[in-house]
């Protein structure tokens, strides 16, 4: 619906200003879509810290080209993901390869995450039967009131 | 002179640190009350000086002293004014100064606002202070002092990098720091308390309106930088999970725990251990990220003016620190009492789970900002680690926390029953629901992601409007607005930074699930379309800056035929440095942005042109900034300003509930 | 009482500390090449100074040689450029150049100003054999030898240092086993 209006709508725009409609620089946008999601997982690698999706630097451009012709050639992601490690190593990807030296980073946070909900539910559970029934102890408490009550001349 | 002047003023504020770090604690300790008293004019001794240096070396930037080494690498004598001020903290020696400043300015925060405290507390917590200042005032006298002298000095200066010329980097850096710095305050106090071996309610109380100030400017903060790299890297990303950007969310996401344990300590007195665990943490990540930005032992987009030997310092100090507060940690922990009792279903409970997810969120976030460091360390291979992982991971470990946001302050203290809590949230539940199945569709198509955001930002809000409406019940039947005007501002500080929350997740699930683009190649009088706007190619011409030459395009933009406005991006070089900058041009809205960057010149009259529709995404900004206001108005709670009698407290911010019976 | 599981977070700290440590004398742009130990790409491209003939890295097969990447346009490779034709003098290691995404006229006038401390330079003008052997940042250099086998990379400058302890060591070894 919306992409229709916008077509129409640019018909009726283009006819009443005489506007040439800029072409999309992507010949085929279809293909350029999935170039663009491959190439943000990839790593520009001559840039500080960007995907090549991003930056405009030579190599980012080759390396965007290369995979538009590899696609276009018939090559699929996983394919073409092989390629770039083969050259560049998994530096090269922004998403880092399941194998045994990452295997701590991908399971580690929900490692992590395991941890921290056991601990707290055995910590809960323990602090039930332990905890005193009392907040604080009535030291703490008289402590509390005559800290929050201080008369104005400890200034 | 000016530089000299600095200088001794620096030389200066470290002599008072050092005796601000010393008399006072030995004081404490040995209960000497004239030794304690050194505290608070020390503490404002040092901002007069720091405050005196920082602004010899403005004057240098402003009045071009190009004989001062950090001067000369930092501007340039066609440097707009503004830029010469912000340059100031524009590269890595001015950061430190701006560091130092705001730890100054937090410092005299304390000395002023610490009446109510006993002298003990005071003098423990400014000489803690005093101590992290002695290590940033030698590391900058001794490693990166920004007074040095050039001999003979240079004719002009080597320009402020590019990136920075933007109003958005003259105030994100000190917003950052203050937010980065204010975490020591609460790390001050923690500290003071388990020096002092007690860990009460009061402490609690005492710390929370610094942290949650901190926490403030930290949001913002963050969110300036964001919205910075949004409309000047160019390619309308907002956030890339960048090392940098990950050292400052560290903090945030434990500094957002650390806020809610807070006040349960306060409240409850429970969770003493894990509050001081938080907030000797949430200082750590500040450190760390202090490092991780300065070292350069990570790459990063950010990684301006990098050099190990700093790093090895901070390294130290880094180790120092946070070394010695574990230790003191692990000493004293294990002697605090447990506190209140809560059972399996209760508000601590869920707010002690919300902790937990976040806790784990930062270690994820670590873990990957360091996990390409370990593996090299190991000497196994070199990794990247990037959004793609982030993005991968970071969903299912918030998505629970967002649930949870909006169950926790509606349950209560104690022990909360689930059916009674069913019963409340029904409602928000059903509601949440519905929008989240109609929005995708109203958006124009379905997308699960877009709707499970939708469902998580329906749920925190609607749960707000419970929470309200519960509360409100509580209140003496009167007048809606007498009613409101009677709930404590830190319950509204509350509502608004939840809702902030929401906002910022319907901003993020929107644009990234209907965000639409195209690059065309255009010439002057080209027109294109998207999503219902037409964009038309006017002209295109060079203009001159003060420091730069630019490239401006005139875009004319309107939808149904009828003009919206008109855009110039602009692609510039900065003559100095010969760096190519982008400048997009943004036309804002709250459903939409427009935004417009230029491309490379593909011809004599064709240019590329990068035409953005983004759907919401100043929502992502909008929910920071509500959640900083509600930071701000948790903070201003009468409760830390007037003395209330300390029992009654805690009944007017239990959700309405009986106060804690037990006593 | 000191209870062990309060010292979980100062351990955690420390082993970070060390890690961070040993990274900062690390250099995080630094990529090992993933060719290294593996067959030299296939190649046959244009000579930069004669068009008609081509060079192919099949031609050096039985030789251990080195492979420099260079342009007119880089900054680096002019530093790097008096220590590759000090080792070209030597004899050591026969060099061959790959021009990478430069204008031949550039490539060759460059060569003619600084000397030619090259065999053949090969000419690849759209960086297309540049990608096959994972070249990022110009100059980079590589040691194969007698089987056709990447040996070693350096990106970046090749400097008397890394001639004398990495290089040379390595030609002598290949030499002498193979």
């Amino acid at each position: 619906m919306g992409k229709l209006l916008t077509l129409l709508l640019g018909l009726i725009l283009a006819g009443a200003v005489l506007a040439k409609e800029a072409p999309t620089v992507a010949a085929d946008p279809v293909l350029e879509k999935r170039v663009m999601a491959l190439a943000v997982e990839l790593r520009c690698l001559v840039c500080q810290n960007q995907t090549i999706a991003d930056s405009h630097a030579d190599l980012a451009v080759d390396l965007k080209n290369q995979i538009r012709e590899k696609m276009k050639g018939g090559m699929n992601e996983a394919q073409i993901i092989d390629y770039m490690v083969a050259r560049y190593g998994d530096f090269v990807l922004y998403r880092p390869p399941v194998k045994a030296t990452t295997l701590p980073l991908w399971i580690g946070p929900f490692a992590l995450l395991l941890a921290a909900l056991g601990g707290l539910f055995y910590y809960i559970a323990q602090r039930r039967r332990s905890a005193p029934v009392q907040d604080l102890t009535d030291a703490e408490q008289a402590r509390v009131r005559s800290l929050l009550d201080a008369p104005e001349e400890r200034s | 002179m000016a530089p000299e002047l600095g200088n001794f003023a620096v030389i200066l504020t470290l002599c008072i640190a050092l005796v601000q770090s010393t008399l006072p604690l030995i004081g404490a300790a040995r209960g000497n009350a004239a030794w304690m008293a050194v505290a608070r004019p020390a503490a404002q001794g040092q901002l007069l000086f720091i405050a005196f240096a920082f602004g010899c070396l403005t004057y240098a930037f402003v009045t071009n002293d190009f004989s001062v080494t950090y001067v000369a690498q930092h501007s340039n004598s066609r440097l707009p004014l503004e830029y010469r001020v912000a340059g100031v903290w524009g590269g890595h020696e001015g950061s430190l100064l701006l560091w130092t400043l705001m730890l100054g300015v937090w410092m005299f925060a304390v000395s002023v606002f610490s009446r109510t405290l006993p002298e003990e507390m005071v003098a423990r917590v400014l000489g803690i202070m005093g101590l992290i200042s002695v290590g940033f005032l030698v590391f900058m006298l001794f490693a990166s002092n920004p007074f040095d002298r050039l001999l003979p000095g240079a004719a002009d200066g080597r320009d402020l990098n590019p990136l920075l010329q933007d109003p958005g980097m003259v105030f994100h850096p000190p917003m950052l720091y203050m937010g980065y710095v204010g975490f020591s305050v609460a790390f001050a106090f923690a500290m003071a308390a388990l020096l002092d071996g007690r860990l009460d309610a009061a402490w609690a109380r005492w710390s929370r309106p610094w942290t949650t100030v901190a926490w403030m400017f930290l949001t913002l903060g963050i969110a300036l930088g964001s919205y910075w790299a949004y409309y000047e890297l160019g390619w309308g990303g907002w956030w890339f999970w960048d090392p940098v950007e990950n050292a400052s969310f560290m903090p945030w996401l434990i500094g957002t725990a650390l806020i809610h344990s807070l006040a349960v300590t306060e409240k409850r007195g429970a969770f003493r251990i894990w509050t001081v665990f938080l907030a000797i943490t949430a200082f750590s990540l500040s450190l760390l990220g202090t490092f991780l930005v300065r070292s350069g032992v990570l790459t990063s987009v950010h990684a301006f003016a990098t050099d190990p030997k700093r790093g090895i310092f901070i390294l130290i100090f880094l180790a120092v620190v946070v070394g010695t507060s574990l230790t003191l940690f692990a000493w004293r922990a294990s002697k605090v009492g447990l506190g209140g009792r809560f059972a399996l279903v209760s508000r601590e409970s869920l707010l002690l789970t919300n902790n937990a997810l976040l806790l784990v969120a930062a270690g994820a976030v670590l873990l990957g900002t360091l996990y390409p460091l370990i593996l090299d360390a190991l000497g196994m291979g070199k990794i990247s680690v990037g959004p793609p992982y982030f993005d991968t991971v970071f969903v299912p470990l918030l998505a629970p926390a967002l649930f949870l946001m909006g169950v926790g302050p509606l349950a209560r203290w104690k022990q909360a029953s689930v059916p009674e809590l069913a019963v409340r949230l029904r409602w928000a539940l059903a509601v949440s629901f519905v929008v989240a199945v109609i929005v995708p569709f109203a958006m124009g198509n379905w997308s699960t992601m877009v709707s499970f955001g939708i469902l998580l930002a329906t749920w925190i809000a609607a749960t707000c409007v419970v929470s309200l409406r519960a509360r409100l019940a509580l209140l003496p039947n009167e007048r809606l607005g007498a009613r409101l005007v009677k709930l404590p501002s830190s319950y509204y500080g509350m509502l608004f930074a939840h809702l902030g929350v929401a906002v910022f997740v319907v901003g993020v699930t929107l644009v990234s699930g209907y965000q639409v683009e195209n690059d065309v190649r255009m010439e002057v009088g080209d027109s294109s379309h998207l999503s219902g706007y037409g964009f038309k190619l006017t002209d295109i011409k060079e203009v001159p800056g003060p420091n730069y030459t630019a490239t401006r395009g005139t875009i004319e933009v309107t939808q149904d035929g009828k003009p919206v406005t008109t855009l110039h991006p602009e692609k510039r070089v900065y003559t100095v440095q010969n760096m190519p900058m982008t400048e997009a041009a943004i036309d804002y809205g709250m459903t939409r942005h427009l935004y417009v960057a230029l491309g490379e010149s593909v011809g004599p009259k064709a240019w590329i042109v990068r035409l953005y529709y983004k759907p919401y995404i100043s929502w992502i900004w909008l929910g920071c900034l509500l959640m900083g206001f509600g930071g701000l108005l948790a903070a201003i709670d009468r409760r830390y300003r007037v003395r209330t009698r300390a029992d009654s407290a805690p009944a007017a911010s239990t959700v309405g509930l009986k106060p804690s019976p037990a006593r | 009482m000191l209870r062990a599981r309060f010292l979980i977070p100062l351990a955690l700290f420390l082993v970070m500390v060390v890690f961070l440590g040993i990274g900062l004398r690390l250099d995080p742009r630094e990529v090992p090449s993933p060719l290294i130990d593996k067959p030299a790409p296939p190649f046959v491209l244009p000579q930069l100074h004669a068009p008609d003939k081509t060079f192919s890295q099949k031609e050096m097969l039985g030789q251990v040689w080195m492979l420099n990447v260079f342009a007119s346009w880089c900054v680096a490779c002019r530093e790097e450029h008096p220590h590759l034709m000090e080792l070209s003098r030597s004899g050591v290691v026969p060099i061959y150049g790959l021009n990478y995404k430069d204008e031949r006229a550039d490539g060759i006038a460059w060569l003619a100003r600084f000397g030619n401390p090259y065999k053949v330079a090969a000419y690849d003008r759209d960086g297309r054999i540049g990608i096959d052997y994972g070249v990022y940042g110009v100059p980079e250099t590589y040691l194969i030898d007698k089987a056709g086998v990447i040996r070693y990379k350096r990106i970046g400058i090749v400097t008397p240092e890394i001639v004398r302890d990495k290089i040379l060591p390595l030609v002598k070894e290949l030499n002498g086993n193979g």
